[in-house]
């Protein structure tokens, strides 16, 4: 990454004795689609409206294209921002919407109608720009607030849940043009959203925030794959999480015991914790394989190498979610525990599919679990 | 069997819902329309009907002094108008945008010329520009009317400011935002969003205040001098000699007046406010 177009340094917003955005650093490169992603109140949109100037840091340094902009206001920013609301102007129609920067700007007439219908273009919205923010549907409001955003060319595009109001079908077809439209006009994005689908699918990096802190920052698939803590990997996707002590820690392989569970986990890698020191295991359902356990049949070959009694559980279904592309099977491993495990309907119908009260085993491989040191 | 429960508009076929719509009708609008229709009676004495005459409204308009106080009255409730909106916006405002110590004591304050009866705002009127800061009594026009511009001024703003802090509450702040992030300082932000979102309430509270002022006799009447006397104050010492259809004349030309002004503006209202929904 060249010098970053955005440099969050140490930025803290605190409200009272409630810190908002505790002490986060991040930088933002060029040409970036960067999400903020968390629960609501964890403080991604205070962080954004950072970003837009919309609220001052109480600590800290915002850097965006080399100058600093900790304390500029809104208006001298190179940033522009589409609010959750969309903040279409009732009063104005479609055109002087868009052109509504450009007027403040003082850009010649001319221009100006020039630069509001490639606006209008990039949006698709030809035709409407005599229409009043009333006679619009919300989707097509969104469209007037991001071509009003873009027409003034900003280095940063700030979008704010840019999705949420929509309903499902349009949502999904937003995604992708959100992110064709990133790529024409080729403006850093940084998008606020709680939706883990949303983030993973649309952006090129993601950082994930809980309680006002910054807990990962990564590509969507290293997110998803390696979680850098407990949080992370609990809030993106779905996961079976197990806590367990540290037993053997050697480079090139580890394993985890956990108290009252019928195995032990055993992984491919080092974890470089302290033997003994409380870890976390986080599998996903999906990768676990689930097999048929026969009284009279062996249980199913684990990858070579696996110690005796690790990453092979017995036990018994206890309810399932047929979802059409894929099943969640909820399995009763013992000790109250239940694992969950999704499979793909690869085929339309089984020999032998897997129903309730059925006895299972459960195996995965030493490179499914994600081990976790807090 | 029993009858049939009425459905709620047929209540209004029955005798006793006949009669009491009848009574407010009478007691409501048949002064209004006596007053009217003499004010085109031939016959110096109102009681009587003698034959149809336009010539009350020839001698209203040849009525110097009447004429005079009309001028003055309409003077009065233009700058009072002015004032108010913008004063009332600006409190407005400042109650809904900012926090301030004391801020309960002063929308409490704000209220008090709304509830304080007329006659005591009167009363002290009179005594604080008779003592405390008298208003030179000989100045031209329209600089004599200042005694009376500030009294209704400060009756009729608190109406404009509740009217409009009223409407701020369905203001969205994202839009002041988004104009600040399009590069409009504080200024051009109220400007450009937050005075269009206001405009009903100023309209509204502009009719309030208008018409407030143009009728106002109490407080008006201790405060003017004997050579600013408005419209109302002029048609009281009128009735005292006699009610001639000269007074009917002139009444109806105020009503005639305020109610174009009072649709003018519920129309622009309407406009507006149809415009402004949608958001």
């Amino acid at each position: 990454m060249a010098a970053p177009l955005i440099r969050i340094e140490g930025v803290s917003k605190r409200f009272g004795d409630f810190a908002a955005v505790d002490e986060v650093s991040l930088e933002i490169g060029e040409g970036e689609f960067f999400a903020l992603l968390g629960p609501s109140g964890c403080g991604k949109t205070t962080l954004l409206r950072m970003l837009a100037g919309l609220e001052v840091p109480t600590e800290g340094r915002i850097v965006i294209d080399g100058k600093d902009m900790t304390n500029v206001p809104p208006n001298k920013r190179p940033v522009n921002m589409v609010f959750q609301s969309y903040a279409v102007f009732p009063h104005m129609t479609v055109a002087q919407n868009i052109a509504y920067g450009l007027r403040i700007d003082g850009v010649p007439e001319k221009e100006r109608q020039a630069r509001m219908y490639d606006a209008l273009g990039l949006v698709k919205l030809e035709g409407l720009e005599h229409r009043k923010p009333d006679q619009l549907s919300g989707g097509q409001r969104q469209r007037v607030a991001l071509a009003r955003a873009l027409v003034k060319r900003p280095r940063v595009l700030l979008l704010d849940e840019p999705l949420s109001a929509l309903d499902a079908k349009l949502r999904e077809a937003m995604r992708s043009e959100l992110a064709i439209i990133q790529e024409k006009v080729g403006v850093t994005f940084v998008m606020v959203t709680h939706d883990q689908d949303e983030a993973l699918a649309m952006a090129t990096r993601c950082g994930v925030m809980h309680r006002g802190r910054l807990q990962q920052v990564a590509t969507p698939s290293d997110l998803y794959e390696y979680p850098a803590n407990r949080f992370v990997a609990d809030f993106i996707g779905s996961v079976n999480m197990f806590e367990g002590k540290l037993a053997v820690d050697d480079p090139g392989q580890a394993l985890i015991r956990i108290d009252g569970l019928g195995s032990t986990i055993w992984v491919d890698h080092g974890v470089t914790g302290a033997t003994d020191s409380t870890v976390w295991a986080a599998l996903r359902p999906e990768k676990i394989e689930l097999f048929h356990r026969d009284p009279d049949a062996a249980p199913p070959a684990l990858a070579t190498g696996t110690p005796q009694g690790a990453n092979l559980l017995a036990g018994t279904v206890r309810h399932l979610s047929y979802l059409g592309s894929e099943t969640v099977y909820e399995i009763d491993v013992g000790g109250d525990r239940i694992v969950k495990v999704l499979r793909s309907n690869v085929r339309r119908y089984e020999e032998r599919g897997f129903d309730y009260d059925q006895p299972v085993w459960l195996t995965w491989s030493p490179r499914s679990p994600a081990v976790l040191l807090s | 069997m029993s009858k049939p429960r009425p459905a709620p508009l047929d209540y209004l076929a029955r005798w006793p819902l006949r009669l009491w719509i009848g009574l407010v009708a009478v007691f409501l609008y048949a002064p209004l329309l006596t007053l009217m229709a003499f004010s085109f009676n031939e016959s110096r004495r109102n009681i009587v009907w003698t034959g149809f005459t336009l010539d009350w409204y020839g001698t209203v308009f040849k009525d110097g002094p009447l004429l005079e106080a009309f001028a003055n009255s309409l003077t009065i409730a233009f700058l009072s108008t002015l004032v108010s909106v913008i004063l009332g916006a600006l409190v407005a405002v400042a109650c809904w945008r900012f926090r301030f110590p004391f801020k309960p004591a002063f929308e409490g304050a704000l209220a008090l010329p709304i509830v304080v009866p007329e006659i005591c705002m009167g009363v002290a009127m009179l005594v604080f520009f008779s003592r405390i800061m008298p208003w030179p009594s000989d100045l031209i026009w329209p600089l004599n009317l200042g005694a009376i511009t500030i009294a209704h001024i400060s009756f009729s703003f608190p109406f404009v400011a509740v009217i409009v802090r009223a409407r701020l509450v369905s203001f969205n702040r994202e839009l002041e935002e988004a104009a600040k992030d399009l590069g409009a300082s504080e200024w051009r932000a109220f400007i450009d969003v937050l005075v269009p979102h206001m405009r009903p309430a100023l309209i509204a509270g502009a009719l309030l205040a208008f018409t407030l002022s143009l009728d106002d006799f109490v407080i008006t009447f201790f405060t003017a001098g004997p050579d600013t006397v408005t419209f109302p104050v002029k048609v009281y010492s009128m009735v005292r000699f006699s009610v001639t259809p000269e007074v009917n004349a002139a009444s109806t030309l105020l009503i005639v007046l305020t109610v174009a002004l009072t649709a003018i503006g519920l129309k622009l209202q309407g406009r507006d406010i149809a415009k402004t929904e949608g958001s």
